[in-house]
């Protein structure tokens, strides 16, 4: 639906009741980001802990969403357990069409339930079920029931936590739809402590469509340019798992705990292993013809005389990093079944990945062992780390409950901070050198998706220090644009500024269409003023010491470099986020 | 005369793209489930994806069912409708063997017009149009 403001419902979780708010502001916060920090400003609070029954779980999508390909991911915004602040996931699945079609801009859910319970809203329809009996159950045992307790299939989309949510793991994801995630920054902790196990978001609204042929020709015109180019052929076919070999290559993919950035056994779970072996079939976000979703498979012996089950398992180059060369576990399978295992706790797999790393190297230099772990943690030991999963999962001791919230956290109390491989939060998997780690390390959502530091660095093998602050300044804006339309990332070589203006004002957004930049701008600051406003201090932020002694495709690390990069850039952080008055 | 199949479902992705053209270019709507075809998982997205749309029944129940005209026998199996002469009853859908009829809130019946449009946006080839059994060239058609 095309309007001047933003339809958005409010749920209570306390009172059991909602509202549908008129929010005012489409030109000046188009939406996704832009709109869910405009709705942290009204219904969150900077000043209360994460956990505050006050706090709002916002999901938001954009003007665009459904109308155009990849328009097809949704906005979470929260304050969050890993480190208190505001902070934001991305993710897709159906979540960002059944808004739309729920006719929801956003979806806020606020208070606290006395007792496990199911959102369940729609465009005719609000919800709030109990659910004590899925309380305890893992993600995929959950999704069984849930997509029994709401019909639909096919246009409803259902997001759900698993056991690490509930224990407010600040590790704990989100999963959308089975194969996709809210995955960074403990959203799963965020419904967790609000008591709800499950949303379902029924879309079964239609909306007419601007009359005359041009929104269909320029739909076309799209589609053809997304499932022709060379680009979307490299989501589309090995996925971003082509990553593995090609990072190993670049010495950029780090391996135990970044010890190496490169190593032979790559071989056994590169990209190409993972299609010719485990790869199932394809599966795609709704409205997204790309279908980058790469599904593997599990298969367990569970009984003699060939007694086997099997699961699927979605595979992508994050995934594999933090559960393969991360962890020394070097066969395609034995990494499908540690993520099977991240999948079926609630976790997010990559900070689960990257915090076991440093447990097998503080394991492997005795400041932990199996009082702490359960069993010996070794590089390359799949099983035990799938154990591992399930405990850290489970928070089931003192020391997982401490892994949970962090490796920086646990080495508080055990020691190996120095080789905690923490960049705001558990790294991602690009060792290219400084200015991917310092865009890490401070960026907004301390995700490689901020900025394209990782690919900037690979092309620029020097050092200068401001040309590189620049570059990271400079390439914001454009991404923050596309996610307050909520696009897929994937897209941005498609969707450029012109393409953008000319979709957003086929549909009816002119004000929109003629202001990009200017939005781009002040959303950008938006977000950091509202960062900032939680409690994020980026002078803070400190890069461990494991990430100056990386020897990348640039060589060696510049420790003094890097020092000097963090400096400049915390610097202009603190400016885009100054406060300004209200206008 | 040429009908919609989905031979192909196996390569189905989930996109929805067949259902968003129908709604767009046949029905001037933006929708995922008001068009001729629509997409659904059978239990859960890990067990692939089933289209559910007319198979074009000869003589064709629906329109049997309906007590209005509105939905006539269409040459080669599958209906013609005259939207005009619908009274929303919703007789259509319910007499339907595979529910491909959907009923909007309003009780406006969408069902495949077997025009193809839905086709060339499926990225995997799931779905053809193709000559109704019977119908074919091999039966002496051309």
């Amino acid at each position: 639906m095309i309007r001047d403001h933003f339809r958005v419902m409010v749920v209570d979780l306390g009172q059991g009741r909602a509202r549908v708010e008129r929010v005012e502001g489409r030109d000046r916060y188009a939406g996704g980001s832009g709109l869910a920090a405009l709705l942290f400003g009204l219904y969150g609070r900077a000043d209360r802990p994460w956990d505050d029954p006050d706090q709002p779980f916002i999901l938001a999508i954009g003007p665009l969403t459904g109308y155009f390909p990849l328009m097809s991911k949704t906005v979470a915004a929260f304050k969050s357990p890993y480190h208190d602040q505001y902070a934001e996931s991305h993710a897709g699945g159906r979540s960002a069409l059944a808004m739309r079609f729920a006719d929801l801009d956003a979806l806020v859910l606020v208070g606290r339930s006395d007792r496990p319970c199911c959102v369940s809203v729609g465009a005719r329809h609000m919800e709030i079920m109990d659910a004590h009996f899925l309380w305890g159950k893992d993600v995929l045992v959950s999704g069984k029931y849930l997509r029994r307790m709401f019909p639909g299939s096919g246009n409803r989309s259902i997001l759900r936590i698993g056991p690490a949510g509930e224990r407010r793991s600040a590790m704990a994801c989100v999963n959308v739809d089975t194969f996709r995630h809210f995955g960074r920054l403990g959203a799963g902790a965020v419904l967790g402590a609000k008591k709800v196990k499950a949303v379902a978001i029924g879309g079964d609204a239609a909306f007419d469509l601007p009359p005359g042929k041009e929104y269909a020709k320029l739909f076309k015109e799209i589609y053809t340019q997304l499932t022709n180019t060379h680009m979307m052929g490299k989501y589309h076919s090995l996925g971003t798992a082509g990553n593995m070999a090609a990072l190993n290559t670049a010495k950029a993919l780090p391996w135990r705990n970044l010890q190496q950035t490169s190593d032979p056994a790559i071989e056994g779970i590169s990209g190409e292993r993972f299609a010719d072996q485990t790869l199932l079939r394809n599966a795609a976000c709704a409205g997204c013809p790309v279908g980058c979703i790469h599904v593997g498979f599990v298969r367990e012996k569970f009984m003699t005389d060939n007694q086997y089950l099997y699961r699927q398992v979605p595979y992508d180059y994050e995934p594999i990093f933090s559960t393969g060369s991360m962890l020394g576990v070097t066969n395609a399978f034995d990494v499908l079944k540690i993520m099977d295992s991240v999948e079926r706790m609630g976790l997010d797999v990559m900070s689960a990945g990257v915090a076991l790393a440093w447990a097998a190297e503080a394991s492997e230099k005795g400041l932990i062992g199996p009082d702490q772990t359960g069993e010996a943690l070794r590089f390359g030991d799949a099983e035990a780390f799938r154990r591992a999963v399930e405990r850290l999962g489970r928070a089931e001791n003192d020391f997982y409950a401490r892994l949970a919230q962090g490796a920086l956290v646990a080495a508080e109390e055990y020691g190996g901070r120095d080789f905690a491989c923490v960049l705001g939060q558990e790294m991602a998997g690009y060792a290219t050198g400084e200015v991917f780690f310092v865009a890490e390390a401070l960026g907004f959502r301390h995700s490689h998706l901020d900025t394209s530091a990782y690919s900037f660095e690979q092309k620029h093998l020097d050092r200068d220090l401001e040309r590189d602050v620049a570059f990271l300044v400079s390439n914001e804006p454009e991404r923050v644009f596309l996610n307050c339309m909520v696009a897929c990332l994937f897209s941005r070589g498609v969707y450029k500024d012109e393409l953008l203006a000319e979709a957003l004002r086929c549909v009816g957004y002119k004000g929109l269409a003629e202001n990009m930049g200017r939005v781009a701008e002040d959303m950008r600051r938006l977000r950091w003023r509202t960062r900032l406003r939680t409690g994020y201090d980026p002078e803070e932020a400190r890069i461990p010491k494991r990430f100056s002694e990386v020897v990348s495709a640039k060589g060696p690390v510049d420790a003094g470099y890097m020092e000097r990069l963090r400096r400049a850039y915390a610097e202009a952080i603190r400016e885009l986020g100054r406060e300004e008055p209200e206008q | 005369m040429k009908i919609l199949t989905a031979p192909r479902m196996e390569r189905c992705i989930g996109c929805h793209s067949c259902a968003l053209a129908c709604a767009r270019l046949v029905h001037g709507l933006l929708s995922w489930n008001a068009s001729g075809i629509r997409i659904r998982s059978s239990g859960g997205v890990t067990t692939g994806f089933e289209a559910c749309h007319c198979l074009a029944c000869d003589p064709p129940p629906c329109a049997l069912a309906c007590p209005t005209g509105s939905f006539s026998p269409r040459k080669g199996g599958g209906v013609k409708v005259k939207p005009e002469l619908c009274i929303r009853c919703g007789e259509c859908a319910g007499a339907c063997p595979v529910d491909a009829i959907f009923l909007d809130e309003t009780g406006r019946p969408f069902v495949c017009i077997h025009c193809g449009r839905c086709a060339g946006f499926c990225p995997h080839g799931c779905l053809e149009l193709a000559e109704a059994p019977g119908n074919g060239p091999e039966e002496g058609e051309s």
